[in-house]
């Protein structure tokens, strides 16, 4: 892919994000940080090219720690989005 | 580029896919009901980038990613198990300084290992080339673009690592919550930021490992200088625009690595803090640009400064009581104080007997209420208040005119009419909710002592038609209940 290619994907993505996130209710505004939180881990992609590469024995160890500290966002970060969402309930559910 | 180019269509179309499925997930937020499943539509977006990425690259090590994912996994699951709901601002702090540091350390292995990214402009010894810090090692020569995609990457990577930790530090309590003003600091970030930019075209000129490592560190430092004169008050903001930068630096990568699924992500996050950034603000009535110049109320002690010994209704628990039982219709203000004290509990049950007893009950939240956006919805959901009894200020503002009690606890500032009416206050156009309409407002307080965060009084104590409550939330709501029993 060349430059011009990834930049369009670029620009178009970030008026998606605007509209999506336009979209989502202020009372989810905390579920949104955590899941964004989580999903911006896709980093992890690179983390693992590096990490997987024969070559530089540095560039591999740098690469371990960024898997594992993505690892932690990855799974935290979906973990308790879940964990929050399942706390919103509607009102007939309940009747104390 | 040419290792990139010759990527196979299935795996572009994977990261296509897995990208799709981020958006998806972010659209499911739109309502609580379509939330979960977008939740797990991301989760398989994950799963796809990674098994895309496994698949496709030399595995020379694939037992020790299996033990980082393990180590990184265990940890992720534990804290987000345990961690109370309280505490989800220095979480996200915390998990912004990972993407963050995370992106440093990708960006420092691209620049040691570049052939294995696929930016090498020509393999290893045939062509110009440089040499790896610390060793002879030839390292192949990154084609220029790249570098300043990198060089950029490593950067906003490095601001919201040392960012995200000072603004963990000061929500967790670890650092004072003042704004920290050091002398000159204007100056002192703005010879930061532009030595940064001179390194990133030294770096992109040269390639030259000192450049580079140099702009790191520079960048760890200017995100320190940035958010410690920011005051704990003004975290909404800090915490929503360091979930941008996250984002930013993960599309950088994404550029770097020629990645779809990381670019698409990068721009949705980023897009994302960036709009949470504009509705704190919009919210406190704040410039952005005057948020990051830090020191909120240390600037502007001159407004209506606190006014001592005006008279006040002090009232009981008993008196708050008799007065919602007798209610038709309460509007609960809830702020940072009922999160602070727990009461989030106590306080269903409190509304739980009052909806026993014909009231209507409904509550009204203000974006800047708490630490984070979103914050006070969470803690009332975790408290089982159904989501469709928690209103937004502007659906609910108009309803406190018809109220008769507005009950407010643990927020001040947010309903201080001196916002609407005193022009020289340092809220002056801030948009409040208009509890003083309410035929009788009840406000649980600490104490008369303290102010908001602005630093200033609320006129509200001495209206005629204000009770104080002056008690710890939880314990005011405890005898509350135990009065209405």
């Amino acid at each position: 892919m060349d430059f011009i290619s990834i930049l369009s994907i670029f620009v178009l993505a970030c008026f998606v994000g605007y509209y999506v996130v336009w979209s989502v209710t202020p009372a989810l505004h905390t579920p949104l940080m955590s899941v964004t939180n989580a999903i911006s881990s896709v980093i992890v992609v690179g983390a693992l090219i590096a990490a997987a590469a024969a070559g530089s024995v540095q560039s591999k160890w740098l690469g371990l720690i960024a898997v594992a500290l993505a690892s932690v966002n990855i799974f935290g970060g979906f973990a308790v989005t879940a964990r929050m969402l399942a706390m919103y309930k509607k009102k007939e559910r309940r009747d104390a | 580029m040419h290792d990139v180019a010759a990527t196979p269509a299935w795996v572009l179309l994977a990261y296509l896919i897995s990208g799709v499925c981020f958006i998806l997930a972010l659209r499911g937020l739109s309502s609580p009901a379509s939330s979960r499943r977008g939740n797990y539509v991301g989760m398989i977006g994950m799963a796809i980038a990674v098994l895309t990425t496994l698949a496709t690259h030399q595995l020379a090590s694939l037992w020790e990613i299996g033990v980082a994912i393990l180590i990184g996994g265990g940890i992720g699951l534990i804290t987000a198990r345990r961690i109370q709901m309280t505490a989800m601002p220095q979480l996200v702090a915390a998990f912004h300084s990972l993407v963050g540091m995370a992106a440093v350390l990708v960006g420092a292995a691209a620049f040691l290992n570049p052939e294995a990214f696929g930016i090498a402009d020509m393999p290893k010894g045939t062509g110009w080339t440089v040499y790896a810090p610390g060793s002879l090692d030839l390292v192949a020569s990154i084609n220029p673009v790249s570098r300043i995609e990198m060089g950029l990457g490593v950067a906003i990577g490095a601001i919201t690592f040392s960012g995200s930790v000072i603004a963990f530090l000061k929500l967790n309590g670890n650092m004072s919550g003042k704004p920290i003003l050091l002398p000159m600091r204007h100056w002192i970030n703005l010879a930061t930021a532009l030595a940064i930019i001179f390194f990133l075209y030294g770096f992109f000129d040269s390639q030259s490992p000192i450049d580079f490592w140099t702009l790191a560190a520079l960048s760890f430092a200017i995100g320190f200088l940035l958010i410690v004169p920011i005051g704990g008050a003004d975290m909404p903001v800090v915490i929503s625009m360091l979930n941008s930068y996250s984002g930013w630096a993960a599309a950088a990568m994404g550029f770097t690595l020629h990645n779809t699924a990381m670019i698409i992500t990068g721009a949705l996050v980023g897009s994302s803090g960036a709009i949470l950034s504009y509705i704190m603000c919009r919210a406190m009535n704040r410039s952005f640009i005057s948020v990051i110049a830090g020191g909120f109320g240390a600037v502007e002690s001159s407004g209506s400064a606190a006014a001592i010994d005006r008279p006040y209704k002090r009232g009981s628990a008993e008196d708050a009581a008799f007065l919602m039982k007798q209610a038709d219709k309460v509007i609960i203000v809830p702020g940072y104080g009922m999160a602070v004290s727990q009461a989030q509990h106590i306080l269903r049950e409190m509304t739980d007997q009052l909806k026993e007893q014909g009231v209507e009950v409904k509550f009204a939240i203000h974006p800047v209420a708490g630490r984070m956006p979103g914050h006070m919805n969470v803690l009332l959901a975790e408290a089982n208040v159904p989501y469709d009894e928690v209103f937004e200020l502007e659906d609910i503002n108009s309803e406190f005119a018809t109220a008769d009690v507005a009950f407010v606890i643990g927020a001040n500032d947010v309903t201080n009419p001196a916002a609407k009416t005193d022009k020289g206050s340092p809220i002056y156009g801030m948009p409040v909710l208009d509890v003083e309409k309410a035929r009788t407002v009840l406000f649980v307080k600490r104490s008369m002592g303290g102010v908001g965060y602005a630093g200033v009084d609320n006129e509200l104590f001495y209206r005629d038609n204000t009770m104080m409550l002056l008690a710890d939330a939880k314990k005011m709501v405890e005898e509350i209940v135990k009065a209405l029993g």
